[in-house]
């Protein structure tokens, strides 16, 4: 048994818990960024669609993954909280209405589908899928916003870093959304879903290179910090992706270009985490190591979530497993 | 603009309020639906894949809501309370990921193959997922509650000044999860959520039985609320008088634990022994009517009374005053009639059971008109007496956020402007109660809609037309 003791001495193994917990913490945030962004670029793409049975398509095609999905927000946010309480404080003060803005637009999107599936009018179901891609697309837009303002520690909401990242990540979640769409309803929904995709990768690496563009010039280490050889490779990577993505999408293998929208969405939080690195709140220029608890809760976070992540990760093998394949509109409860 | 503490404290309350109706629902569904998942896998009885499909689909609504609702909540610590925050996130924090990853997940993922997966997989996994469902919906309640509790009665830490910021240090983890309060806090609150469901079944039921049986008006499917009332009847039977018998204990560890917070549920200034129960008591100065902390009150009362819940038995034991604390006492008549007033309900759900349970036993269950009124008229009382309960609890708190460590006008977040706080209060009040005029519409529609009729049912081998009949005794009833 360990002892109370020894879990206060010193972190566990001597490893660097406070680096992993920085690292857990932006791999949980892509995680939901890329699971959770699948169901908002389908979503935005609803809104694109026209006909009831393409809408009620992408419905029963995001039905049965999105409340899980969204969890990973939740669990990022909790972690946070429980590794950087400071930081998790300050953070989320700061950026009130923003804060508020995002849970707004994520109450939109989760109760939508809810609601539509409710009455069969056409008023009824015409508001609620304007709330739907409202929802759908604010939310990971506000999300750019805030995760900019974060990135150089803006004060304020608005800033034009923050919404050239809310274009970008609004766009990844289109491509997500696209290649999602095309493996779980390729019958029901149009050719030109495969479109959509193509059109959002490029804008995506357009935005991408604004983005970086600004950074150059708003970050204290300027072009220098962007010089950094993984931050290098991730962009010739995502270069290589955003043709790999195209052409899988052409040839219809939708399940790689999901992975190549993966790897994107992964790589641009690292390149976040990379540029931000060792502070946590660019802000208040607090540091990773000042923000971190104590040993032994730390310690005792890091044996939770050694044990349950694992856990987490097989629930969603099970469930994708259950939905593998096409999902038909008649899927409904 | 609100000052931006009030207006914290007002969101707070406000979507606390709202959200916990909805965990309310899911968490006391939770053990219906496995029971009725089990059975319908087992026995094959129609009756078992109505009551399923048409309570999950009570509970998927619930869920989805309560986790739009829910999400907020987990950020508004950030948001609104920084300095809490700041100062508690060392025992507060950990308790809320680990209720993201141990619980919430399990449950978001095993519902999306227990709402959509009927179809997809066998009859194992989905019993299991019934069950994951079930179980991530109460181990949610486990970690949330321990962070609550620990609020109440903190322990295993030790204050320490970082930078002219006091902050709380974790020193021993399970002292300070397994606090005094946390066992009576997480009991009571369970078996309130399956009372609550109970009831709201039950008054649905009877709701359909009356028109039926009493009134003699058609009801489709009306074997199926049959069996929705006397399986409600039975929940209720077990879980009313276990709630009332387990309050009686969680009322006297806060007594021991939370001396300032019983002192305001009875109404108690000065130290005193022998006190009464007061059933009822008015202010005598009527100045003082619209005063939360009224201090001259007359009152009808059992002698002794209130000494007695306090220790357990002795009706001459002490009860300190309010007089005797240092800070400012709680919203006295606010703790003190949300108290009462749960309490009351507590004993009219046992009478409520009883009277069911005994026409029952005399054949007269499907029949008692007066019985079906008072079920319908109860079937939301239950999650109002959480909503007091939750009241007591926490404006009894006051003016602690962390009882006797920090003040609530002490936890806000210091850069929060007056502006920034009234426009998140107004624009959750509207969102919230738009979310609740929508939730009790849908809801409402559900109802009238009601189960699955026998055609929209599953095709099995081993439900032939014999059995059909034989074994819900009701294939006529529509």
């Amino acid at each position: 048994m360990i002892s109370v003791e020894s879990l206060s001495a010193g972190p566990l193994f001597g490893l660097p818990l406070p680096e992993m917990w920085f690292g857990l913490i932006f791999t949980l945030l892509a995680t939901f960024l890329f699971l959770d962004g699948f169901d908002f670029g389908a979503g935005a793409i609803y809104g694109l669609l026209n006909t009831d049975r393409e809408h009620e398509a992408v419905l029963a095609a995001v039905g049965p993954f999105w409340d899980g999905n969204e969890v990973w927000l939740v669990v990022f946010g909790g972690t946070l909280f429980a590794a950087f309480p400071a930081a998790y404080a300050n953070l989320f003060s700061r950026h009130y209405l923003l804060m508020f803005g995002i849970l707004g637009a994520l109450i939109l999107r989760g109760l939508a589908p809810e609601m539509y599936e409710q009455r069969h009018d056409e008023r009824w179901q015409r508001a609620w899928s304007v709330a739907f891609v409202a929802g759908s697309v604010l939310a990971p837009f506000l999300l750019g916003v805030f995760a900019g303002n974060w990135l150089v520690g803006n004060e304020g909401s608005v800033s034009l870093i923050g919404v050239v990242v809310g274009f970008t990540l609004t766009l990844l979640t289109v491509v997500s959304g696209a290649a999602f769409l095309r493996l779980k309803a390729p019958l029901v929904l149009p050719e030109r879903v495969s479109t959509y995709g193509q059109f959002a990768v490029v804008g995506y690496l357009v935005a991408v290179v604004g983005t970086l563009a600004i950074l150059a010039v708003r970050l204290p280490g300027g072009l220098l910090t962007l010089l950094h050889p993984t931050i290098v490779v991730l962009v010739v990577i995502s270069i290589g992706l955003t043709a790999g993505y195209i052409v899988a999408m052409r040839r219809g293998e939708s399940l790689l270009a999901l992975g190549a929208a993966a790897v994107l969405t992964y790589g641009l939080i690292t390149v976040v985490g990379i540029i931000m690195y060792p502070a946590i709140d660019p802000a208040t220029g607090a540091t990773i190591s000042e923000t971190i608890v104590s040993t032994l809760p730390l310690n005792l976070m890091s044996i939770a979530a050694a044990l349950l992540l694992p856990l987490v990760a097989s629930y969603f093998v099970v469930l994708y497993s259950a939905f593998s394949g096409p999902i038909s509109p008649e899927e409904a409860y | 603009m609100v000052d931006p503490l009030i207006a914290s404290r007002l969101q707070f309350a406000l979507t606390t309020t709202v959200h916990i109706i909805f965990p309310v629902m899911s968490m006391g569904l939770a053990p219906f639906l496995i029971y009725f998942t089990w059975k319908d896998i087992r026995t094959g009885e129609p009756v078992y894949e109505q009551l399923r499909r048409f309570w999950t689909k009570i509970f998927a609504i619930s869920f989805v809501v309560g986790t739009v609702t829910g999400i907020v909540l987990e950020f508004e610590f950030g948001t609104n309370f920084a300095a809490f925050s700041i100062a508690a996130g060392e025992l507060f924090g950990g308790p809320l990921a680990v209720e993201g990853m141990m619980a919430f997940m399990l449950e978001a993922t095993f519902l999306g193959i227990f709402v959509f997966g009927r179809e997809r997989v066998g009859d194992t996994l989905y019993f299991i997922s019934s069950v994951a469902v079930g179980l991530g919906t109460w181990l949610s309640a486990v970690w949330i509650l321990i962070a609550n509790s620990w609020m109440q009665t903190p322990r295993g830490y030790e204050l320490v000044t970082e930078g002219g910021q006091t902050v709380v240090k974790l020193v021993d983890p399970l002292a300070a999860y397994f606090n005094p309060r946390f066992g009576y806090m997480f009991v009571h609150m369970q078996n309130a959520a399956v009372e609550s469901v109970a009831l709201f079944m039950a008054g649905i039921a009877a709701y359909y039985v009356f028109k039926h049986h009493v009134r003699e008006v058609d009801v489709d499917n009306v074997n199926f609320w049959e069996t929705t009332l006397k399986i409600a009847l039975v929940a209720l039977l077990i879980t009313a008088p276990f709630q009332v018998y387990q309050g009686d204990m969680y009322a006297r560890s806060v007594a021991e634990t939370q001396p300032q917070k019983f002192a305001a549920m009875e109404a108690v200034w000065e130290t005193d022994s022998y006190v009464p129960e007061y059933l009822i008591a008015v202010p005598t100065n009527l100045d003082s009517i619209t005063d939360p902390r009224a201090k001259e009150l007359f009152g009808i009362g059992i002698p002794g009374g209130a000494s007695w819940l306090a220790s357990g038995g002795d009706p001459t034991a002490e009860i300190r005053g309010l007089n005797t604390f240092e800070s400012q006492a709680p919203p006295v008549a606010i703790v003190f009639w949300a108290f009462r007033a749960m309490v009351g309900m507590g004993f009219w759900f046992i009478l409520l059971s009883f009277w069911g349970g005994y026409r029952w036993y005399k054949g007269q269950l499907l029949n008692d008109g007066l019985l079906h009124k008072a079920l319908m008229g109860s079937s939301l009382l239950g999650i109002l007496a959480v909503e007091l309960g939750w009241i007591v609890t926490e404006v009894g708190r006051q003016p602690w956020v962390i009882q006797d460590v920090m003040k609530t006008s002490e936890a806000v977040s210091p850069g929060l402007t007056g502006t920034e706080a009234t426009i998140s209060l107004v624009g959750f009040a509207v969102v919230y109660l738009a979310l609740l005029g929508l939730y009790t519409y849908v809801i409402t529609r559900v109802i009238r809609n009601g189960p699955p009729g026998r055609e929209q049912l599953r095709e099995r081998p081993d439900r032939t037309p014999m059995s059909d009949t034989s074994a819900a005794g009701g294939a006529d009833d529509d």
